[in-house]
């Protein structure tokens, strides 16, 4: 069977224009498409929109932002990264021409560093009258306090009944030979607790704090990186299996347990080391070089109104300052507030951290 | 209808190809023969646009296509080693040329089944090419290159990896196709027996250069030179040629010395070659039909008809 | 081939290959590592480097990651070899699974090690090690199990009838066929444990310290900028130094060329010491990565005393902790993986023809991965302020965690799908040329789909990194729409019983949509038949 051999056309003349014209449409379409995105996504806020600079942990029900954005008529956005001293960083990174409109977040531990970069704008909010003057970090109210919580020794009460040894009720009692091998601390070069329970040491033994720890070493403390490791591993309370029944947490962390657990406990089943506590108070501020300045007044407002204290504590395990704040039944019947945690004023910790920390590493670690 | 002028082709160690011109008229199949080396598949990249030349020119129907990229000279090649499409079944490899010119799919599935039934591999089409048979997958390769009715048509040694019998089955294919079709063919290998059968006109090359060319008995009578009978399978010797096929082998008669004596004898299908060493030493390879042919280990007496030498 | 070079197509496809990559590179990577630096190191910073302190961090980072790929190598090549040679059933499941590991957020894993390993090798270089070969035995499983089975069989059946023994045929004809993609996993798992940052802390305890943990610790605790950016600095050097000596070593052992390209046809296992190698390589493999994620399961359920789903079922509840519910985190990382991926496979895509196509120093290469090596949290810091005016001001807008993402998911594609581009056989694409083929259809027709199953591979890899979110991703801001590895931390770094087992049970979730995922996007089979 022959095929009919057809002489050839110049083909390279077929079809050559159809291919080069696909080309075409595909570079105008991404061309328009890049256009599109450019143009669509350039960060901007609208006025009817405040931004919320933030941390990890913060959180807030649905039902007290939707109270927000009725009250104010504003949106609410709310950008978060990592843990408080990122934020903080990168506000002192950005003082002046800020991501957001208004910050939360950081703490007395970081104050100075915020204050020191200027990243404020001082805003007095009349709702700080209901605020108990100790809160109120900034006289210059750069800053406005917004919750405290504080950083205790928890300890696991199944574990010491089990083994009918009464657990310790001071700081110092942890050094004693009989709770040898009990203790797990984090890191206070990488974990804000960590670092907490370090300043509470140094809060209370003053000069002599080298000691404290080199007698917690001597008795076997484990230092582990950060809280998730120590807490939710080591510790043999809540959900670990670890073989510490003694740890840094927060006195909200029994409260938690109560409420995490299936079925509920009747009475919290981990307790606090009350003169272990040092305090940490949560400040929010208005950002200098905000876009929407009013409405970061108002949010600072918000933060201090009944509607946010109240929704602080199940959201963010920490205590609202403002006196009127109700705190939820699990909070009044298992949260241990301390009357007088270990403080440190704030300058004093900025100044004196790192060498604190480089110290702490050289007893404990090396 | 192709004319190659002057082509010249300068590689780093070697010059591929030397001042090279080649006329191929429309119909005529072309025989590029030539030892591994010799710049033939150079030119038949060249040609097909693979391969930019340093110097010289290509005219195809009177359009200069020196200049034209290969996926627009509309000039066909079938590669020494297929370079078949893994990734393809049979009917994908022989229809990509006519996707390429854009045919609608349904003349493209004629067609594709036309030239499987050319090449014989009727049914083929789902077939993954990995599976093939050596002789199957060049079938399918010259399939691929017909397909898109290519003006010229190129084979690089097309033949050169199969077995002897499946060679010259294909080679007797090949012709009865090259003659159906009418197609217009270089055909490039280093086989003379090949060149001869499908080369209407052969051309010679050696190192980047062609040293003769002209039809298969013209080559065959009159080589251009040593080299040229040498690769033919003259016998050579000072500065003459003899050919195998004029010299007569007599057995030496009982009683008789004869003047050589056979050292070997080949039998290569209808005819056999006879290794002859003379009584001077020289050794000249004799080609008979005869099947009462002396054996290895006789002596015989040589006669050379004249016509049969070649001399420069 | 000569190709035509003039046509103004070709001369934008080449342009191109190389411009687009870079283009990226230069807008999100050195712009914004370069602003923080340069907002950094504003006085000559030799203190810092001559600090002890430093030197020892420095060293230890240093052999902690040649370590950690030494072993990550010795674990991972028996499973590579048998996804190289065989086929056997199940073999495209193992291969989406053996990618699970690496997506999951390290401070999950450390943890589930912790809780599995003996008390005495819980903490210590020796569980650094494990735990970094835990992470990245996928990359060399994968890159180098690809690619393995795409080499020419016969070679080294002719190295066998020419006499040499499997070992002897193994050292002297396949490792150098090998070499492109051994150096190409091999400089990956080093970045990767160079700068890593969560298992060094967790799993090594406070005794131990890498540069990433140092810069972090210097720029966000101690707010020493200029010493995280002069940490940073040195960081990138050593990173780009051990990318410099592997694409050498790559192509000083690596045969260039003679490689075949990919054939899909494996053989089963024949003998029985053939499926014995099989099963006892896939066993092993299974325990080593199954152990852990067993522990992950098991703690995702283990409420109370006794076993229960009810952090499953929690994780339909909107819950403070995210603002939504986790499903919607789940959804969230999906859509920006989806987008990481594309953006991952088009520029990676072109890089890798870039790269293919070049013969010289492999620049555009080396300049790819310096993102994997990069610090995280400079880079960053490096969006926050290099992205904070218009034009571009980017800083809060959610598409930039996708190309954050897609930053260190191009490597990994270019890795890929580079090497079986540049091992396609010449003569096909001049096969297709002659037939006609443009160089632009040759490319569609020839270079596409056999180059297809690699990138297939890579953009399955893609998506899974970036649903694990590495490198500065961690460390961008975005709008609360909190991603399945954010969601998990967020559990994790609350009291409660139940919200570890949240954080265990988003673990679990992730783990299966990595593997679905992977072993989907791994079937996609480029069809045969003529019409495409």
């Amino acid at each position: 069977m022959t095929t009919c051999y057809k002489p050839a056309i110049p083909f390279y003349a077929r079809r050559r224009a159809l291919v080069t014209s696909c080309y075409k449409v595909t570079v105008a379409l991404i061309v328009a498409l890049l256009a599109i995105a450019a143009a669509g996504c350039g960060g901007e806020d609208t006025p009817n929109e405040v931004v919320l600079v933030t941390h990890d942990s913060f959180a807030i029900s649905p039902a007290v932002t939707k109270e927000f954005e009725r009250v104010t008529g504003l949106q609410l956005r709310i950008l978060k990264t990592g843990d408080a001293g990122e934020v903080v960083t990168k506000a002192a990174l950005t003082a002046g021409n800020p991501q957001g409109d208004v910050l939360f977040g950081v703490d007395n531990t970081l104050l100075s560093r915020a204050l020191g970069a200027d990243v404020f704008e001082p805003y007095e909010s009349e709702l700080l009258e209901r605020v108990d003057p100790q809160y109120v970090l900034d006289p210059e109210h750069r800053v406005t306090p917004i919750d405290h919580g504080e950083v205790c020794l928890n300890y696991d009460k199944a574990w010491f009944v089990e083994r009918g040894l009464d657990p310790p009720s001071t700081m110092e009692e942890v050094t004693l030979p009989r709770y040898r091998d009990l203790l797990v601390v984090e890191n206070a070069a990488t974990s804000t607790p960590g670092l907490a329970f370090l300043l509470a040491t140094i809060a209370r033994y003053g000069d002599l704090w080298q000691g404290y720890w080199r007698k917690l070493r001597a008795n076997g403390v484990l230092v582990v990186d950060g809280w998730e490791e120590a807490y939710t591993v080591r510790f043999s309370g809540s959900a670990g299996t670890g073989s510490r029944p003694i740890v840094v947490s927060y006195a909200s962390s029994p409260p938690a347990e109560v409420i995490f657990r299936d079925p509920r406990p009747s009475t919290a089943p981990t307790g606090v080391i009350e003169d272990s506590c040092f305090r940490q108070i949560e400040l929010a501020g208005v950002l200098r070089g905000a876009r929407n300045e009013k409405g970061a007044r108002k949010f600072v407002d918000f933060m201090l109104s009944k509607s946010f204290q109240e929704d602080i504590p199940l959201a963010m395990f920490v205590f609202p300052v403002n006196r009127d704040a109700k705190l939820p039944p699990e909070f009044v019947k298992y949260a241990v507030i301390p009357e007088r945690p270990l403080e440190l004023a704030p300058d004093e910790i900025e100044a004196n951290r790192e060498g604190w920390v480089k110290e702490w590493t050289e007893i404990v670690i090396r | 209808m192709l004319s190659v002028e002057k082509v010249t082709v300068v590689f780093p160690d070697v010059t591929a190809l030397d001042d090279v011109s080649l006329e191929v008229a429309r119909g005529e199949v072309v025989a590029v023969l030539g030892p591994s080396g010799s710049g033939k598949s150079t030119l038949l990249r060249v040609i097909s646009g693979l391969q930019r030349p340093d110097a010289g020119s290509l005219v195809l129907d009177g359009e200069d296509i020196t200049a034209a990229p290969a996926h627009r000279r509309g000039i066909g090649l079938v590669f020494q080693d297929h370079a078949l499409f893994d990734h393809k079944d049979v009917a994908g490899n022989v229809a990509f040329g006519l996707r390429m010119r854009g045919d609608p799919p349904p003349d493209i599935e004629t067609r594709v089944a036309e030239l499987l039934d050319l090449v014989g591999l009727s049914g083929f089409e789902r077939r993954s090419v990995r599976t093939l048979s050596g002789g199957e997958q060049q079938r399918v390769a010259l399939a691929r290159a017909l397909a898109p009715e290519p003006r010229v048509l190129l084979l690089d040694e097309p033949l050169g990896s199969l077995d002897r019998r499946l060679r010259d089955r294909l080679m007797l294919d090949l012709g009865v196709l090259f003659a159906e079709l009418q197609v217009t063919a270089i055909y490039v290998t280093h086989d003379h027996a090949e060149a001869f059968a499908l080369g209407q006109r052969v051309a010679v090359m050696r190192s980047g250069r062609i040293v003769q060319h002209g039809t298969a008995d013209e080559l065959w009578a009159r080589p251009a030179d040593e080299d040229t009978a040498r690769f033919l399978g003259l016998n050579v010797h000072d500065g003459e040629a003899v050919r195998p096929d004029a010299i007569e082998v007599r057995r030496a008669r009982p009683g008789e010395t004869g003047s050589a004596v056979v050292e070997g004898a080949r039998r290569n299908g209808p005819t056999v070659q006879l290794s002859i060493r003379l009584d001077d030493g020289a050794v000249l390879q004799a080609v008979t039909a005869s099947i009462d042919h002396p054996a290895a280990g006789e002596r015989v007496w040589i006669e050379i008809d004249p016509a049969g030498i070649v001399r420069w | 081939m000569d190709r035509d070079r003039h046509s103004l197509s070709e001369r934008v496809w080449r342009v191109a290959t190389y411009a687009v990559p870079l283009g990226f590179l230069a807008l999100f990577f050195a712009y914004p590592l370069l602003s923080i630096l340069e907002r950094g190191l504003t006085v000559a910073p030799f203190d810092v480097l001559t600090d002890p302190l430093t030197r020892d961090v420095v060293w230890f980072t240093f052999w902690q990651a040649l370590a950690s790929t030494a072993l990550t190598f010795a674990i991972g090549l028996p499973a590579a070899y048998v996804l190289g040679r065989y086929e056997f059933p199940g073999r495209s499941v193992v291969r989406a699974l053996v990618v699970v590991p690496f997506v999951l957020p390290t401070v999950v894993v450390a943890l589930a090690f912790i809780a599995v390993l003996p008390t005495d090798l819980e903490r210590g270089w020796v569980a650094i090690l494990v735990g970094h070969a835990f992470f990245n035995v996928a990359v060399v499983v994968l890159i180098v199990g690809t690619f393995w089975a795409g080499l020419d069989r016969r070679v080294s059946e002719a190295a066998a009838t020419l006499g040499a023994g499997p070992w002897r045929s193994f050292r002297e004809v396949t490792l150098p066929l090998l070499a492109p993609a051994l150096a190409a996993a091999a400089s990956i798992v080093f970045l990767f444990s160079f700068t890593s940052f969560g298992i060094v802390l967790i799993l090594g305890g406070p005794a131990y310290s890498t540069i990433e943990a140092e810069i972090y610790n210097q720029a966000v605790r101690i707010f020493d900028l200029r010493a995280a950016a002069v940490l940073s600095l040195v960081q990138l050097l050593c990173v780009g130094l051990a990318v410099w000596i592997a694409l050498k070593l790559e192509a000083v052992l690596g045969a260039a060329r003679g490689s075949q390209p990919e054939r899909d046809v494996l053989r089963r296992p024949g003998t029985r010491r053939e499926w014995g190698a099989v099963a006892g390589s896939l066993a092993a493999l299974a325990a080593f990565l199954g152990i852990p994620l067993a522990v992950l399961v098991e703690r995702s359920v283990s409420i109370g005393d006794g076993f229960s789903l009810a952090a499953y079922r929690a994780l339909s509840d909107p819950t403070t902790a995210l603002l939504a519910t986790p499903w919607e985190a789940v959804w969230n990382s999906v859509t920006y993986a989806g987008a990481a991926t594309a953006i991952a496979v088009v520029v990676g895509g072109l890089a890798a023809f870039a790269v293919a196509g070049s013969r010289g120093p492999r620049v555009l290469d080396l300049l790819l991965m310096l993102p994997l090596g990069a610090s995280a949290v400079m880079l960053g810091f490096g969006f926050v302020i290099a992205f904070d005016s218009a034009p571009i001001d980017f800083r809060a807008a959610p598409w930039i965690v996708p190309v954050a993402q897609a930053l260190v998911a191009i490597p990994f594609v270019v890795r890929i799908v580079a090497p079986t581009l540049k091992a396609i056989d010449e003569r096909q694409r001049e096969a297709a040329a002659v037939l006609g083929a443009t160089p632009a259809r040759v490319r569609r027709e020839i270079d596409l789909p056999i180059a297809g199953r690699a990138l297939a591979v890579a953009a399955g890899f893609a998506f899974a990194i970036s649903l694990g979110e590495f490198g500065a991703t961690v460390f961008l801001a975005r709008p609360d729409a909190p991603t399945l590895p954010v969601a998990i931390f967020r559990f994790l770094s609350r009291p409660g019983e139940l919200n570890a087992a949240q954080a265990y049970a988003l673990a679990v979730v992730l783990m299966g949509l990595t593997a679905i995922s992977v072993f989907v996007v791994g079937q996609v089979r480029v069809r045969r038949s003529g019409w495409l």
